[in-house]
């Protein structure tokens, strides 16, 4: 009857939506420091899209446990791109979440720190903090795409195994770009290492002739020889 | 009412798939500065299989020490100075497990770390069906090209790591050469140069005690 599908539907959408909330971001935690700063690294080819969650808890010594979502307590994050130039600086809540595309291929530096507005929050405690980075086709959500552009099943399985690809052709190109920095590197210590021996080989020689020179010089004047 | 009835079914599939154990895969790559542990904790459900996988990317020695302890502080895995590996194991307790890496050991260089640490499966792209028939030949054949895709993207990944590795030596090699080749041709100046001036210094005192005694 329509009177009882509220009650349902309180009852079982209820804690559903609250843990998947939180399941969706409950990944891995770690403990951070009142003014630390936690950098992490993504080494992505270009053009790919990079989505990072984070929810902080603080400790709280009453109830002897961590304390969801603190307001008041906000953390900064921070992205510089392969270059060192800040893609994206912003201050965030207690939860956020932050999203870039790299436009350079390379490694993507991501800090965190805490930016709490009220430190006395913060005696003698830690704050945790769960992540969760999501790089290239692990971003793409399928089942909304799945709604969106209405594909069946087998064409949703493709659509996910040319991601895939797309991926990986990314990354090989990637790839190519690396190896050709190595290879330049390589070469320029090779022409370093030959025009250095060519070098101390020369100078070697003149300081010996001029020592002798000086020295047969000096003694002839003092008469020695 | 068939609405209705349709929606409460999709709600309560969900709530089923939520029990069942969600996604929970990292990947992150961080800096561990000399004299550091860094510990990173994730909650599991007993009977998840999951693996740990770490690779040390830049630093010194290129190796970590790494440590994994289930919710009772039993530790699961424990190795010294290990540059990679990987560690599979089934969750047997319900709680928080901890893996850590330490960089006590070393005294200046700091160390990047790159670990994934996977647990249980992936989840199944259409969440809101449930599934009763099994799958068709396209599908299964599509389920093993992801399979594949995926190991070739973990293939991938470490080989990126490894290539890291390499040029980054590459790098500091370069710019040691530099450094030493300038260094010691400014060393060799000085030494030829003080050799002549400390050679020439004894021949001057020689020479007075000598006109001393002559007369």
């Amino acid at each position: 009857s329509p009177f009882l599908l509220p009650q349902t539907l309180v009852t079982s959408a209820g804690p559903f939506l609250l843990l998947s909330w939180i399941s969706s971001i409950s990944a891995l935690y770690f403990h951070i420091g009142e003014t630390e700063k936690k950098c992490f690294i993504e080494e992505i080819p270009d053009e790919t899209m990079v989505i990072g969650k984070y929810r902080t808890q603080l400790w709280d010594k009453q109830s002897g446990s961590f304390l969801p979502a603190t307001p008041g307590l906000g953390m900064h994050v921070e992205i510089k791109d392969p270059d060192t130039k800040i893609i994206l600086s912003r201050q965030y809540g207690s939860d956020g979440r932050f999203t870039f595309t790299s436009h350079t291929p390379g490694e993507h530096q991501i800090c965190l720190h805490s930016n709490s507005t009220k430190m006395a929050l913060f005696a003698g405690g830690k704050l945790r903090v769960h992540l969760d980075i999501q790089v290239g086709e692990h971003t793409n959500n399928y089942p909304e795409i799945a709604a969106k552009d209405k594909l069946t099943e087998l064409q949703l399985r493709v659509r996910q195994l040319l991601d895939q690809v797309e991926q990986i052709q990314k990354e090989q190109n990637y790839q190519r770009y690396r190896e050709e920095r190595f290879r330049m590197t390589s070469e320029s210590t090779n022409q370093r290492v030959l025009w250095w021996s060519i070098t101390q080989t020369l100078i070697l020689i003149i300081t010996g002739i001029w020592q002798m020179k000086h020295l047969k010089s000096f003694f002839e004047a003092k008469k020695l020889v | 009412v068939m609405m209705f009835g349709s929606l409460r079914v999709l709600l309560q599939v969900l709530w089923a798939q939520l029990l069942c154990g969600w996604v929970l895969g990292s990947e992150l790559t961080f800096e561990l500065p000399d004299n550091a542990k860094q510990c990173f904790y994730e909650d599991i459900t007993v009977g998840t299989k999951c693996t740990l996988e770490f690779q040390v990317v830049t630093g010194g020695h290129y190796d970590v020490d790494c440590r994994l302890e289930d919710p009772d502080g039993t530790t699961l895995y424990k190795e010294m100075k290990k540059q990679y590996d990987s560690f599979t194991f089934t969750a047997a307790k319900n709680g928080t497990y901890k893996f850590c890496f330490s960089n006590e050991f070393s005294t200046f260089t700091h160390k990047t770390v790159y670990f994934d640490f996977q647990v249980g499966d992936d989840p199944p792209l259409f969440p809101n069906e449930n599934r009763v028939t099994a799958l068709t030949q396209m599908e299964s054949a599509c389920v093993s090209i992801h399979e594949a895709l995926k190991s070739v993207i973990d293939y991938q990944t470490h080989f990126r790591l490894r290539e890291a590795q390499g040029r980054s030596r590459a790098e500091d090699l370069n710019t040691r050469v530099a450094f030493w080749s300038i260094g010691e041709a400014l060393i060799l100046l000085v030494v030829s140069i003080s050799q002549v001036v400390l050679l020439r210094s004894f021949f001057s005192d020689k020479k007075t005690t000598m006109t001393r005694v002559g007369s």
